[in-house]
């Protein structure tokens, strides 16, 4: 457990997981769309979200000063060492679902981003600055096929409905702050995630509103979190298995 | 040691084709940022277009080799991220070969402002993304043919 861990260190895991554990749950649909455009669409964005993955990995791998690199802890690391927020890790159910979890991350993803590009870090500004023109391309397409879908027909409708149910109390994870959180928003590094909510809450609610779609009552949010490593679903495991067992197979091998 | 001029370098990165759209080169897109010399070293400055266009090691591959050729030795590579690529740094004449080639060039209304094929401007677009990171996919309503449009970022 790594209680002494640098904070910067961990929360630049945390950005790092994030991307990199989502980009390859978006990766699955790779020749499984269901029409040709999603299957680019989707495999692009998993493309982006992998290129996130790699700055921030390699920024956390320097930061830590062991001379890891962004592939040694993308590939190395086990269950409990990631920092990943648990919607990004489950299971990607049907299209609807896959689409739901993206919007909801991705205009977290935009306003954590857009934040960041005022960094007291210029490296982690360097980088949201990339990355935020991503996110906000990402946000515009996930954002009009949730009302696509929300507004369309009624087996799509209900589907996304049902995406929403499973995924809005764990979309609340995002915004859980710790000592780490407190400690980067402090140092005007990074921003409190609670500093993200009220955004998040009225851009979010106003198109699930347009996506003639209902929020969910119950303000239940997952209790445990990903972020900290003490929590993860049984999925975390099985993406592992497959993202990792070349190298695990294979130590060291290269493209 | 003498070494060739930055002018000349630049002339030699403006000849390497970028290697998802060989239409244009590495400077039409405006990935090069900057030429210079440290001591004998060239050092070339590259921003990537989109952050996972797996095109961006094999750009530095083809920079790598095309100066060898031209008998440089000592090359560094410097990745750049700030201030990000933006297709306003794309050329005049990289847009204009685009569009000779079948792709839409960027504008700034976020959409093309006609068919690359026909020249309508009776045009829809079918998806955000396309073939690679760095456009979408378009259609022309007039003569039918869909086509590529290079996303403005």
């Amino acid at each position: 457990m790594t209680q002494k861990s640098d904070p910067k260190f961990e929360a630049l895991l945390r950005l790092g997981d994030n991307a990199l554990i989502l980009g390859h749950r978006v990766s699955e649909w790779c020749g499984h769309a269901p029409v040709l455009e999603e299957d680019i669409a989707l495999a692009n964005t998993a493309l982006d979200l992998l290129g996130q993955t790699s700055l921030w990995l390699e920024y956390a791998g320097e930061v830590e000063g062991k001379g890891r690199s962004a592939d040694d802890i993308a590939f190395l690391r086990d269950a409990w060492d990631f920092r990943n927020v648990l919607l990004v890790e489950l299971p990607n159910g049907d299209f609807g679902q896959t689409i739901m979890r993206q919007y909801l991350f991705d205009v977290f993803n935009r306003l954590n981003l857009e934040a960041m590009k005022t960094s007291t870090d210029t490296r982690i500004a360097e980088i949201a600055e990339k990355a935020a023109k991503e996110a906000a391309y990402h946000v515009e397409r996930s954002e009009g096929t949730v009302i696509g879908l929300g507004d369309g027909t009624e087996e799509s409708h209900r589907r996304i409905q049902d995406a929403l149910n499973i995924l809005w109390p764990y979309a609340q994870e995002l915004f859980i702050t710790d000592e780490v959180d407190e400690e980067m928003a402090k140092a005007g590094v990074i921003p409190d995630p609670k500093s993200l909510q009220d955004a998040w809450n009225a851009e979010v609610r106003g198109a699930l509103a347009e996506a003639t779609l209902e929020v969910p009552e119950a303000h239940f949010g997952h209790r445990g979190s990903g972020k900290d490593g003490r929590m993860h679903t049984e999925h975390l495991g099985h993406i592992l298995t497959q993202m990792q067992w070349l190298q695990r197979a294979y130590p060291g091998q290269e493209w | 040691m003498a070494h060739p001029s930055t002018e000349q370098v630049w002339d030699w990165l403006d000849t390497i084709p970028d290697p998802e759209i060989p239409a244009i080169t590495l400077t039409d897109l405006g990935i090069i940022r900057n030429v210079g010399w440290d001591g004998d070293t060239c050092v070339v400055t590259v921003t990537p277009t989109y952050s996972g266009c797996p095109a961006t090691s094999l750009i530095n591959m083809e920079i790598e080799t095309a100066l060898r050729e031209h008998g440089l030795e000592k090359i560094e590579l410097k990745r750049q991220l700030s201030p990000a690529w933006t297709t306003d740094w794309m050329s005049e004449r990289g847009r204009r070969k685009l569009e000779e080639y079948g792709i839409a060039p960027p504008q700034p209304a976020g959409g093309p402002d006609k068919c690359p094929h026909c020249g309508s401007t009776n045009v829809e677009k079918l998806s955000q993304f396309g073939s690679t990171p760095c456009k979408a996919q378009w259609r022309c309503k007039d003569c039918l043919e869909p086509f590529d449009y290079f996303k403005c970022i």
